[in-house]
């Protein structure tokens, strides 16, 4: 370093100025071109019919997907009641009850752990224990699979945003003589809650996204939402089917599909966002 | 949220409200007050809360091994290293989807590291900071964007893209080498190392972006004092200081990259075989359970998948082990100091 002369060093630096910012620059070129793509091809599949009616048959123009966007927001809503209340709860242990006993630190690392599985092995999971048995394909084993695939998730945020609840709170609570659930509930809880509101929209917002874990348990339908025992629709499987088709129709049907469920998890991760943000100017 | 896990784990110190939470247990012989039944209750619910994610990774795991355990039983360890791929000869070996795992990994990590880092540097470093907002909102929202529209992008536009305009050129150039040779097809794993680095690049950069954001000023202007250039204090100051947290990001990407199923499937060809060149179609793990698993009729069929699965699980869990052991040797390393 000391052996170049002045200029040779700021000649490299300059250089890695220039390549750094390259980068970003290329980085935000992708996003850019993914997300112009997506709405480009998309927006012309978004009509009235696209919203109210179900698919028409292999190679007959017209129809819509209807059934699938309920059927997602279907398995979505199931997947949330399944998995938040042992989430929060399993994170409320964490961050308040266990801390650092041997079993805590057991479920903390495993919880890393189970983020980090790749969602297509929840799917085989899935298939096995329920598919299997129930001799089908079907909507309750969608859901448990997004479950399984979002308990981990919620059950972290959980733990990082009550740890972020200031121990003076709890102390000034416990002084007043509240018992400790009480002081969970009403002040942790509640000072935490738009922590825990933030978890719960990025924990959703992943997993309606998710297409892998559905191909082996949801499977997909061209009908109707008739039970949770038969096969759902869903987008994220149709997006994955239509595309694979040779139905010019059904590959636009897919950018339309693609552009609603990227809106609707981009909507969902700014929200979250922006409650965060004004938790943090609260603070 | 990844970022929040790894700073928060940080700040490893004891809390004052220690000692009256330690009344929770109940064998301790500090404790003074009897617990009131709500509070035994409360404990004894989100105990069982927590324990049911052991209790869920022990099942799944289970639950793997058994569906598998046909294939494990008539190939054993040959079934990492036979290549077949037969349902009609019932004859089944796992090496070029690992392969395909592994090549598309390694090409995504190799793009993605040094690009993620720069992105980083130059938010941190270099940008303004209304353009650095900005930019990193972008990049981060690119996080969230699900995998499966990576694919139709991949598929649809940046596979004919590659082939016109990419692939042309680089086999005009460098087909002497082995790796570029063969037909511009667009699809196959060089376009899907590709995709895998647009999907993790995020990742990896607003990790870093989060750790060179750590590093003391004091340390970054102590250097500049002495006449550093921006890239000397990053080179002498700031990656050294910071390197922990660059390889805990390098491991979040690893494990997103090994177990992406969807924008690989929709890129890579979709074919047992291995071979050299980048520009030839292969299949991963995971896009060879996408496109199988529906399919799979004979029994042995379906356990030959599930090992194939188990096997993607134990190369996942064991990236995940050790980057949770390199983090927690990273808290050791930050609490002693």
């Amino acid at each position: 370093m000391q052996s170049c002369s002045l200029k040779t060093r700021k000649a490299i630096d300059q250089s890695v100025r220039v390549i750094a910012s390259l980068s970003a620059v290329i980085g935000l070129f992708a996003i850019v071109w993914i997300l112009l793509t997506v709405t480009g091809r998309g927006i012309g599949a978004l009509n009235l019919k696209f919203f109210t009616e179900v698919p028409t048959p292999p190679g007959i123009p017209g129809g819509g997907l209807i059934n699938a966007i309920v059927g997602t927001v279907i398995m979505t809503i199931i997947a949330a009641v399944f998995s938040l209340p042992i989430g929060l709860l399993a994170g409320t242990y964490l961050a308040e009850i266990g801390k650092e006993t041997r079993f805590a630190e057991v479920v903390r690392f495993v919880t890393n752990i189970l983020i980090g599985v790749p969602s297509i092995i929840v799917g085989i999971f899935i298939y096995a224990l329920l598919v299997v048995p129930m001799r089908g394909f079907s909507g309750y084993a969608g859901a448990v699979a997004l479950a399984v695939i979002m308990l981990p998730i919620v059950v972290r945020t959980t733990e990082d945003m009550l740890n972020l609840v200031p121990d003076s709170l709890r102390e000034s609570a416990l002084a007043l003589g509240a018992s400790r659930w009480q002081v969970t509930l009403n002040v942790v809880f509640r000072s935490a809650k738009r922590g825990l509101l933030t978890g719960v929209l990025l924990a959703v917002a992943r997993v309606s996204g998710e297409t892998a874990p559905l191909l082996f348990t949801a499977l997909n339908s061209a009908y109707w939402f008739s039970s949770l025992k038969e096969p759902l629709a869903n987008l994220t499987v149709t997006i994955f089917n239509y595309a694979m088709s040779p139905y010019q129709d059904w590959q636009q049907k897919a950018w339309g599909a693609s552009l609603l469920i990227t809106v609707g998890v981009l909507f969902l991760t700014i929200t979250a966002r922006l409650i965060m943000k004004r938790q943090g100017k609260q603070l | 949220m990844a970022l929040t896990a790894l700073t928060s784990k940080w700040s490893g110190s004891v809390p004052a409200v220690w000692a009256v939470w330690d009344v929770w247990d109940e064998n301790s012989p500090d404790r003074i007050i009897k617990p009131v039944a709500g509070d035994r209750v409360f404990r004894w619910i989100t105990t069982v809360c927590a324990a049911a994610i052991p209790v869920l990774m022990a099942g799944l795991v289970c639950v793997m091994v058994f569906n598998s355990h046909l294939a494990l039983k008539k190939f054993g360890l040959g079934f990492l290293t036979s290549t077949a791929w037969n349902p009609i000869t019932q004859e089944y070996g796992a090496l070029s989807s690992i392969f395909g795992t592994g090549v598309s990994t390694l090409i995504a990590m190799l793009i993605a590291m040094p690009m993620g880092l720069a992105v980083a540097l130059f938010l941190v470093e270099w940008a303004p900071p209304k353009l650095e907002a900005f930019f990193g909102t972008a990049i981060e929202l690119l996080a969230a964007v699900p995998s499966i529209i990576y694919g139709m992008w991949g598929l649809f536009v940046f596979a004919p893209f590659m082939a016109d305009h990419v692939q042309p050129l680089l086999g005009r150039y460098l087909g002497f080498l082995p790796l570029f040779k063969g037909p511009p097809m667009g699809i196959g794993m060089l376009t899907t190392g590709i995709i895998l680095a647009l999907m993790i690049l995020p990742f990896i950069s607003s990790v870093s972006r989060d750790v060179f954001k750590m590093v003391p000023s004091v340390l970054k202007e102590s250097a500049y004092g002495l006449g550093a250039t921006n890239w000397e204090v990053t080179k002498g100051v700031i990656l050294p200081y910071a390197l922990h947290g660059i390889i805990g990001a390098g491991f979040l990407g690893l494990g997103r990259a090994l177990g992406e199923t969807m924008a690989v499937t929709f890129v890579i060809g979709n074919s047992h075989r291995l071979s050299a060149s980048l520009f030839e179609t292969g299949n991963s793990i995971a896009s060879t359970l996408a496109n199988e698993f529906t399919e799979a009729s004979e029994p042995l069929y379906l356990h030959a998948l599930v090992a194939l699965g188990l096997v993607l699980f134990l190369i996942t869990v064991t990236s995940q082990i050790a980057a949770q052991l390199w983090l927690r040797h990273i808290i050791k390393k930050a609490g002693g100091k």
